[in-house]
């Protein structure tokens, strides 16, 4: 029983990092039904940025905010200028251009701070302070997850700029129509997404070490974290973040062995396609002909 | 009075298809316009074109300022309020969130309040309806709710598109008292699109007849109406 | 096909069997792997550029083409050629399974669930139940092949002509496949889903089959692969697989079965090339390519070739008919 509470609450630690990262999916899904595949490596990215902070000597927290920022500009940034020019082409040059992305992202990264495997701090103390059956790296990151999650609620919830952007999302033609820049929000989009990411990316180092490749297993449990959830749907998307980072630690440790938890994730995502497009709690997907 | 809006050798295509073919028309400060025509003759891409939501070669004049090729958003923004067919609800947001969208370029939170409560007064109906999802909304609602919120911006000019559509007869009658009342108090200027000639000629002062992209006949609302081929083809004597 | 194009592509296919005799081992090698990156990516081709089905998971069925080709040596002394049959078949049928569950996602979510195939390969390779057959992280070495007949050339010209012959076979078959019923019916369906479906295509067939058949070449071109390089293992089959497959087919050319070999020319070359630069320099390069030739040559090389010649064709003309 110990065995799998503790299993449980590892699970919700990582099951917390797939919900951003889930949600930074969904956001740019709802705003141009696309899925970025080259947003764990954007994260990524982002996480190195930290580690230079980190490294040249500014604390933790400093170093965190500014890379939030950073994301936020490198999103806006790659929407405008990278995506921008393809926004309204078939999905295979869209698809190709974010695997250009990742690819890019992904060497740059390495030829900068070589592939060399790095070790990426925790905020939190060694010794565990949420109890015995969590290290308080899980417990914060859960925590941070938890704060990330009510910013962006209240942020879509309360103020004028979000219901824009939910506006834009929505129905971008009246959304012109009362004057939003809807280019703009989906730019601010892709923005939240990054930022939101970075914030994965730097929960998730400590973990499985700072590495050019480290977002890849994390991406496709985020994917299916949105799927499960339902890929329009932010709620759900962190609801399924939990959901597939239970199932993978719980799965992984007492079912079918740690080799195949990346198997958990790729059944997840064909399962779910195939069987439920929609996820959980998303709106069925029509497609016009 | 000063022209609210003129429009010259207005021309607009969708791809190849090429819709209008060179309109003219003005309309007064404070008046209300209605363009007439069948079914395709073009009111609604008029209507687009001066929002500039399709491409358009030709003069449009707001106030005196050029505003054709200018963005969507630009034009909104100096007080054009479009009514699209089809009402553009929000349907995922609620009532008021629609109507807070409404007045979204404008600064200052009270006289957004104010303005609320404002348009309620008109239509008391959104107010009992103001938490619920704007796509739950009867047509009549929705259609109270994009003119609603095309109010909430202040606009010095309405395009409204063809707003009578779908609604029940009683309620259109409503509806127009209320644009009636909007025009008279708060002196704002409206193009009206209509396909029901006879209730937009009782609305209007000036009206325009627009047939395969061009205007073919204007004059006051009643010179419009009393004219034969109007009456014939329009109005159904 | 005109006669002056057959005789054109007998006299390509001459030249390429004489590359080995002009060049060293090491090259002739990575001609070899040219040849088979080839038959890759006219499979994907099949499917993505032909059929509009998008894969980014076809490293998958390349690492199950090379591993089958691997365990029939490895552990039933199968001899190399025996093995392709098998290899076509697998991946025939892996594919052909996996375009099922496959038809009724479109566009982006085929390319989400290919994806995920293609990431979590390597850890399903590295499953220890499958380590008696696998062998596990490990993997498989397996021997280079002898010219056979006591052939007076070594075994990496051996192998070339080999692969060669393969090669030259598979494109045959595509070549007809794509100019027939079939073909068309896979670019009807990419074109106008729904009037194709209209017109009496068995949709649903038809894309599975394409997926199997490109699952097929690609598994070939796997085996093919293996042994070339004498060695499988589950690291060396990671997403970046599908990615230079991706990359290979998008630079060739979309739905060009010459581009397939322009595309293979690239993915073997320019890394080699850029390799001297930095470890993480091809990728670079490719994520570059990838945009420049979305942005301004979505024809690929191949579509840039054709209209060269299209252009050189009428200068020709013109200039025949002025004087």
């Amino acid at each position: 029983m110990d065995a799998f509470l503790h299993q449980v609450l590892a699970g919700l630690a990582t099951g917390g990092i797939y919900a951003s990262l889930a949600l930074a999916l969904v956001m740019i899904y709802q705003a141009t039904h696309l899925v970025n595949f080259a947003q764990g490596e954007m994260a990524m990215f982002a996480t190195y940025f930290a580690w230079s902070l980190i490294n040249a000597g500014m604390p933790y927290w400093p170093a965190f905010l500014l890379t939030v920022v950073f994301a936020f500009v490198l999103g806006v940034v790659i929407e405008r200028v990278i995506i921008r020019p393809v926004e309204n082409s078939p999905v295979l040059v869209i698809v190709v251009v974010f695997i250009a992305l990742l690819v890019i992202l992904n060497s740059v990264t390495g030829w900068v701070f070589s592939y060399t495997i790095k070790t990426f701090p925790s905020p939190f103390p060694a010794e565990p302070i949420f109890g015995q059956y969590i290290t308080s790296h899980g417990g914060g990151a859960i925590g941070v997850t938890l704060v990330v999650l009510l910013l962006l609620y209240a942020f879509f919830r309360f103020t004028p700029l979000g219901l824009a952007m939910r506006a834009a999302a929505q129905n971008p033609e009246s959304a012109r129509l009362v004057g939003i820049r809807v280019g703009w929000m989906l730019a601010l989009g892709w923005g939240l997404a990054a930022a939101i990411g970075s914030v994965a990316g730097m929960m998730v180092a400590p973990i499985v070490f700072l590495d050019p490749n480290m977002m890849g297993g994390v991406l496709l449990y985020a994917f299916a974290a949105a799927l499960v959830g339902g890929i329009d749907n932010p709620g759900g998307a962190v609801f399924g973040g939990f959901l597939v980072g239970v199932l993978e630690n719980v799965l992984g440790a007492f079912v079918i062995g740690n080799e195949l938890k990346l198997a958990v994730a790729l059944v997840l995502i064909i399962g779910v396609l195939v069987v439920k497009p929609s996820g959980i709690f998303g709106k069925v997907m029509v497609t016009r002909v | 009075m000063a022209a609210i809006l003129e429009v010259s050798n207005l021309h607009a295509a969708y791809g190849p298809t090429r819709v209008l073919h060179g309109i003219e028309f003005a309309m007064e400060d404070g008046t209300i316009t209605t363009l007439l025509g069948a079914n395709g003759a073009g009111k609604t891409t008029t209507l687009r074109a001066l929002c500039g939501m399709v491409k358009t070669q030709g003069e449009v004049k707001f106030a005196g300022e050029r505003i054709d090729g200018k963005a969507t958003e630009d034009i909104v923004r100096k007080g054009i309020a479009h009514v699209p067919d089809g009402r553009g609800t929000f349907v995922n947001l609620t009532t008021e969130e629609n109507l807070r969208l409404g007045a979204y370029t404008r600064r200052g939170r009270d006289a957004v309040e104010s303005d609320l409560e404002r348009v309620y007064g008109y239509f008391p109906r959104l107010q009992e309806r103001r938490e619920q999802q704007a796509g739950t909304l009867s047509g009549g609602e929705q259609q109270m709710l994009a003119v609603s919120r095309a109010l909430m911006l202040r606009p010095k000019l309405m395009l409204l598109d063809e707003p009578s559509f779908g609604l029940a007869p009683l309620i259109v009658r409503e509806l127009f008292e209320i644009l009636r009342t909007v025009n008279a108090k708060e002196k704002v200027s409206m193009l009206v699109v209509e396909q029901n000639a006879a209730m937009a000629l009782d609305l209007a002062d000036h009206a325009y007849l627009i047939e395969t992209g061009r205007v073919v006949l204007s004059g006051t609302a009643d010179q419009i109406k009393s004219n034969d081929a109007v009456q014939r083809s329009y109005l159904g004597y | 096909m005109s006669r002056r194009q057959i005789i054109l592509v007998a006299a390509l296919v001459l030249a390429a069997g004489a590359i080995p005799f002009l060049v060293s081992d090491y090259r002739t090698f990575q001609f070899t792997l040219t040849l088979v990156y080839a038959i890759a990516l006219l499979g994907l081709n099949l499917l993505t550029g032909y059929n509009g089905q998008i894969s980014l998971g076809h490293g998958a069925f390349y690492a199950i083409g090379a591993y089958t080709a691997a365990i029939l040596m490895d552990q039933y002394g199968m001899p190399y050629w025996a093995t392709l049959p098998f290899a076509a078949l697998v991946c025939l049928v892996a594919g052909f399974l996996f375009g099922l569950p496959a038809l009724r996602l479109e566009g982006l979510y085929l390319a989400l669930a290919t994806f995920a195939l293609g990431v979590s390969l390597p850890a399903l390779l590295k499953y220890h139940h499958l380590e008696k057959w696998t062998g596990g992280v490990q993997g498989i070495v397996i021997n280079k092949p002898d010219p056979p007949f006591g052939l007076p050339i070594n075994p990496d010209q051996w192998l070339y002509l080999f692969t060669l012959a393969v090669a030259v076979l598979m494109f045959v078959l595509a070549w007809n496949l794509l100019r027939g019923r079939i073909g068309r019916a896979m670019i009807a369906i990419r074109d106008q889903h729904i009037a194709a479906e209209a017109m009496g295509i068995n949709t649903a067939m038809v894309k599975s089959l394409a997926f199997g058949v490109s699952a097929m070449y690609t598994g070939v071109a796997g085996a093919l692969g293996a042994i070339a390089i004498q060695y499988v293992a589950p690291d060396s089959f990671n997403i970046f697989v599908s990615i230079v497959f991706l990359v290979g087919i998008v630079i060739g050319g979309l739905a060009s079965i010459s581009g397939a070999i322009y595309g293979a020319l690239f993915i073997q070359f320019v890394p080699n090339i850029a390799d001297e630069i930095s470890r993480a320099a091809p990728w670079a390069i490719f994520g570059v390519f990838l945009l420049v030739f979305v942005y301004l040559m979505p024809m690929g090389v191949a579509g840039a070739v054709r209209m060269a010649l299209a252009r050189l064709a009428r200068k020709a003309q013109n200039r025949s008919q002025s004087t």
